[in-house]
């Protein structure tokens, strides 16, 4: 059949054509990658290149936030603000009651979880809220895009966006801005245009929190295990990105940055792994404390007391650090964070200012403190601080026992 | 046993490699360490060999593994004296998806590939609806004995390897690679195919049940804990030289498959090679390793190896 | 063997696939109208129908190609990581000027032709199974991708946005894609030569080849043409996004999702029979369950159970219709 040769043919060319262009990839990508990664290369520490999503200023003013007093009520964090600025709603008043929508990126993870059924807890305290629609985008950009579009068609007061991406979901943002007052928290986005972007301090924070703990902790000399959860996320490449500022200054030697997809059993030998290596590593450096347990019990497998440790909120790992006596530090990404976006939606539907970026304190969790946010009659992968001990329905609706 | 020795051969090739690199894994306690760890996804392999060498596919190991590890928190909620009834109700549920499995494969004519992707589905949806989208409650220490001592899950994976080996050898056995090989022969022959095959999904659902009590005991409750594990179990089979489509290959060279995949992980890693690139390698050893096995064939044994290259099941 | 010669005479009156597709979507759209009605929606609004459209028009162009592949008595496991690739591809080589669009479609349609000769000839020359071979090929995608980007990368101009965002009435440019591209499709197959020998090596490949079909020739083809329609879906999403994004395919699990609605819509896992138009009426069917689910604002986990459930009758409805004619695999 020599009717299908010029097809083969082309295909062939075509082929060796697309070979001579994507060859050139990786060097547009290193290319645009080169500028922005900041000159100190730090090599010797162990730690890598800086991220790509390192902003100096960013990671200055978080540092600075971390001692800054919240403006608001002190008992409710997630109405308190650090260094808001103010700006005008008054064009978004209107007479109640309201609808409020949602497009949420996913709930495919615990902090998701109770962070979501906050949010409905909160919503449920809410008379004027008439109707509350929300969207879920199993974690797929382009059905959050389509989201977007169906919710800003329903005629919404307000529009409350968790972003799956940073980068890909700015269109639809920008496009739903236009539209409706927009609320973006968790993940941002690379528009100011939504009225409101709300954030516990970040990731900067997160990851110089624990990585000083153990510049603290640990003696000089002392073997440093990071272990991440993926790359290219862009709040955990801060945490990291300042974890890695700290150690280059400090004279611990971080031995590997592993990635551990926030799966156990993987974290768990991978610390096996670096045991055997090493002899011994000396401290544990964490971007979410999803693992930590494992990563604990992969030292009392081999024998081995726990070094210090970094965690996060969830109750399994501040029962595991209370019995065992272990040391560790677990700053946190607080779930309370859920609750703030509808009271943001419904200030700024009653006309009131709220601040451009809403930046809520981010409490660490200490050995001092650890007995206040230790919960017995919650179960494991709950988070401390989701800030919903006072809403109808707790504990039962996250999962726990009435004491 | 001597269409083993190939992934054999290889196998010892990467362990010599591995100890290498890391004296240690030549110490009885290093070494025991490796076949731990290895131990779930050898047992996953020797279910899933089962189904592929009776000609049709499992792709619910996963989530069932998942299912099993989930449902088993929920259940025993930290409670000690819930662990012995709550672990033989994983084993039941795992008979009891492989058997829905089987049933609609064989009864409703549904192919594997479809039967067991729905079953992935409901499986991973229905456990979180009842869960309420993220794992709740704990394991007892009882139950993680199993994954978390070397010495238990070793001699679990010795029972089930001498098991599967001992099925293999009796008439189910070759019942079973008949039916594989040649669906309407075996039927003449008095073979009752439907039977087979149902049998087949029901040890894959068994071995899923005993493989997430060795992973949900080695490292907890994760809702990740099956994530990807039935591409991972098929690949190992079929690096052991086990043909998809049906009756050939061994169930010892489907486990040394699994040890094999597990060796090059380890090595990869211990290599340095960059996370991401390690997919990349075991990529191009998957397809080189099945295209070694089915270019030489020829050679072996003058059969239809055509046929197979599209046989989609 | 296990046909069932008591239900021949009853079962021959049942329509073939295509048709049980559509009239199951017609009965989904019906009842999801009245759910959402009950619960004090509309569902068979303006936005609903754009959106059910946005919805399925990048499965819908993966799915096209998986069917081409399946006919043909493959499958394409590679499509997902194929998708990421190509948005990226397209999204570095735009790098948002409108001069690079012509290069980056170019690129992508490179890529796409370069994955599926390697596909076709592993399958047919390494004779690798199909679903080894992809799921190979596709481990060596993704190590690529996640090795060069650990994030969204590159710019889509706003010209190249209009693909994704604009729409003619009530149809969106991207409907209108997915429709070219189905039509191109069903032309290949029904009018051409080569459909006729896809539907050949995929009913019996050795007969095939004794009649004289270069059985390696077409499955190679089939492949290249399977992940062009992964590249076009890769290139829409890239304009959807505004960027090229490495988990775009996996996230949206293209590869699975594909399988399903070529299913679903009534083409045979074994290949050799069933058409494109099934595998739209399949794509369409998730695609408005998704919106009645939607509208419901139904949890995605019960979701998944509906589906899984939905697409394992919906093949048992076939397999006992298609049971009459013999054997229901080789």
């Amino acid at each position: 059949m020599p009717r299908h040769s010029p097809l083969v043919l082309a295909a062939v060319a075509l082929a060796l054509l697309a070979a001579g262009c994507t060859s050139d990839k990786p060097a547009a990508t290193t290319a645009s990658q080169a500028p922005d990664a900041p000159a100190s290369s730090a090599q010797a520490a162990g730690t890598g290149a800086q991220s790509k999503f390192f902003v100096q200023a960013d990671y200055d003013a978080q540092l600075a936030m971390r001692s800054q007093a919240p403006q608001g009520p002190a008992d409710k964090p997630w109405e308190q603000a650090i260094a808001p600025q103010m700006v005008s709603t008054a064009d978004h008043k209107k007479e109640g009651p309201y609808e409020i929508c949602f497009s949420n990126a996913a709930v495919n993870n615990p902090w998701r979880q109770v962070g979501w059924k906050t949010m409905q807890a909160e919503v449920a305290l809410h008379k004027e809220i008439a109707e509350f629609t929300a969207l879920d985008a199993e974690g797929k950009d382009d059905k959050q895009i389509s989201d977007i579009a169906e919710l800003q068609a329903k005629g919404c007061d307000a529009l409350i966006i968790s972003p799956n991406t940073t980068a890909t979901l700015t269109p639809a943002v920008k496009g739903a801005c236009a539209e409706v007052p927009v609320i973006v928290f968790d993940r941002g986005v690379e528009t100011d245009c939504p009225v409101t972007f709300i954030k516990p301090i970040g990731g900067y924070a997160f990851g110089a929190d624990a990585a000083e703990f153990l510049v603290q902790k640990v003696p000089a000399g002392g073997k440093i295990l990071a272990l991440r959860i993926s790359p290219g996320v862009d709040v955990l490449e801060t945490r990291w990105s300042a974890a890695k500022v700290a150690f280059d200054a400090s004279d611990l030697e971080v031995v590997g940055v592993e990635f551990t997809d926030g799966d156990a059993a993987k974290s768990k030998s991978i610390v096996s792994d670096y045991i055997q290596r090493h002899g011994k590593i000396d401290g544990v450096w964490m971007d979410s404390g999803a693992t930590s347990v494992a990563v604990a019990e992969a030292f009392e497998d081999a024998g081995l007391p726990v070094p210090p440790m970094t965690g996060e909120d969830q109750q399994d790992f501040l029962r595991k650090w209370k019995d065992d006596g272990l040391t560790a530090i677990a700053p946190t990404y607080p779930t309370y964070q859920w609750r703030t976006p509808i009271i943001a939606a419904l200030k700024i539907l009653k006309g009131e200012e709220v601040p451009k970026v809403w930046n809520l304190p981010q409490p660490k969790i200490t050995q001092e403190n650890l007995d206040t946010y230790l919960q017995p009659n919650m179960p494991p992968l709950h988070y401390a601080l989701c800030g919903c001990e006072s809403l109808p329905g707790f504990p039962e609706n996250w999962g726990g026992k009435k004491e | 046993m001597r269409r083993a020795l190939p992934i054999l051969a290889v196998l010892a090739v990467l362990l010599a490699a591995i100890a290498i690199a890391n004296p240690f894994f030549l110490e009885p306690a290093g070494f025991l360490a490796f076949v731990r760890r290895a131990a779930p996804l050898v047992i996953l392999a020797a279910g899933q060999y089962f189904v592929i060498v009776s000609g049709e596919f499992d792709l619910s190991v996963g989530s069932l593994v998942t299912v099993e590890v989930v449902v088993a928190a929920r259940l025993i909620d930290g409670n000690e004296g819930a662990t012995w009834p709550v672990l033989a109700l994983l084993i039941v549920i795992g008979l009891l998806v492989g058997l829905v499995n089987g049933v609609v494969t064989t009864i409703l004519r549904v192919p594997s590939f479809i039967t067991t992707l729905g079953m992935m589905l409901v499986l991973s949806g229905a456990v979180f609806l009842w869960t309420g989208g993220a794992p709740r409650g704990a394991l007892s220490e009882t139950f993680r004995v199993f994954g978390r001592e070397t010495g238990w899950a070793v001699l679990v994976l010795a029972v089930m390897a001498v098991a599967a080996a001992l099925i293999m050898r009796a008439d189910f056995g070759r019942t079973l690679v008949a039916t594989g090989d040649n669906e309407r022969a075996a039927a003449l022959s008095g073979v009752r195919v439907a039977r087979a095959r149902t049998l087949a999904f029901v040890l894959s659902g068994l071995a899923a049940a005993v493989a997430a009590i060795l992973l949900g005991g080695f490292a907890g409750v994760s809702a990740q804990v099956g994530q990807g594990l039935e591409f991972q179990a098929i690949t190992a089979v079929v690096l052991g030289g086990v043909v998809l489509g049906g009756g050939r290959g061994t169930v010892i060279a489907a486990m040394a498959g699994a040890f094999t995949l597990e060796a090059l992980f380890t090595l990869l890693n211990l290599y340095g090679i960059s996370g991401a690139l390690e997919f990349t390698v075991q990529g191009v050893i998957i397809i080189a390793a099945v295209a070694a096995g089915a270019l030489r064939l020829p050679f072996l044994t003058p059969q239809r190896v055509k046929g197979d290259a599209h046989a989609a099941s | 063997m296990t046909a069932l010669p008591g239900h021949r005479a009853g079962l021959a009156a049942i329509a073939d696939p295509t048709r049980v597709v559509f009239v199951a979507l017609a009965v989904v759209i019906l009842a999801g109208w009245g759910l959402v009605a009950l619960d004090g929606g509309q569902f068979l609004t303006l936005e609903n129908i754009v959106g059910v459209q946005q919805r399925s028009a990048a499965l819908g162009i993966v799915a096209v190609g998986q069917t081409l592949a399946i006919l043909a008595g493959s499958l394409d496991l590679s499509v997902a990581y194929l998708i990421s690739l190509t948005s990226l591809v397209a999204a570095e080589i735009m790098a948002g000027q409108d001069a690079g669009i012509v290069p980056a479609v170019a690129a992508v349609a490179g890529v796409s032709v370069l994955v599926g000769l390697v596909n076709g000839l592993v399958i047919t020359k390494l004779r690798v199974h199909a679903f080894i071979a992809t799921l190979g090929v596709a481990l060596i995608i993704k190590g690529v991708v996640d090795h060069l980007y650990d994030g969204p990368a590159g710019r889509v101009p706003e010209s190249f946005q209009h693909l994704g965002y604009d729409r003619i009435g009530p149809v969106p440019v991207s409907a209108m894609l997915w429709a070219v591209v189905a039509l191109i499709a069903w032309f290949l197959l029904s009018r051409t030569r080569y459909g006729y020998r896809v539907y050949a090596v995929g009913g019996d490949p050795e007969v095939a080849r004794l009649s004289g079909v270069r059985t390696d020739r077409v499955v190679i083809v089939t492949h290249v043409l399977c992940s062009l329609c992964a590249g076009i879906a890769g290139l829409l999403l890239a304009s959807r996004l505004g960027a090229g994004a490495p988990t775009v395919g996996t996230d949206g699990g293209y590869d699975l999702e594909s399988i399903a609605a070529v299913v679903l819509g009534g083409t045979a896992l074994a290949g050799g029979r069933g058409g494109v138009a099934g595998t739209v009426g399949g794509v369409l069917l998730l695609a408005v369950l998704d919106s009645v689910f939607n509208q419901l604002e139904v949890n995605s986990f019960f979701k998944d159970v509906v589906r899984g459930v939905v697409i394992v009758a919906a093949v048992a409805v076939y397999a006992r219709r298609t049971g009459m004619l013999g054997r229901r695999r080789a």
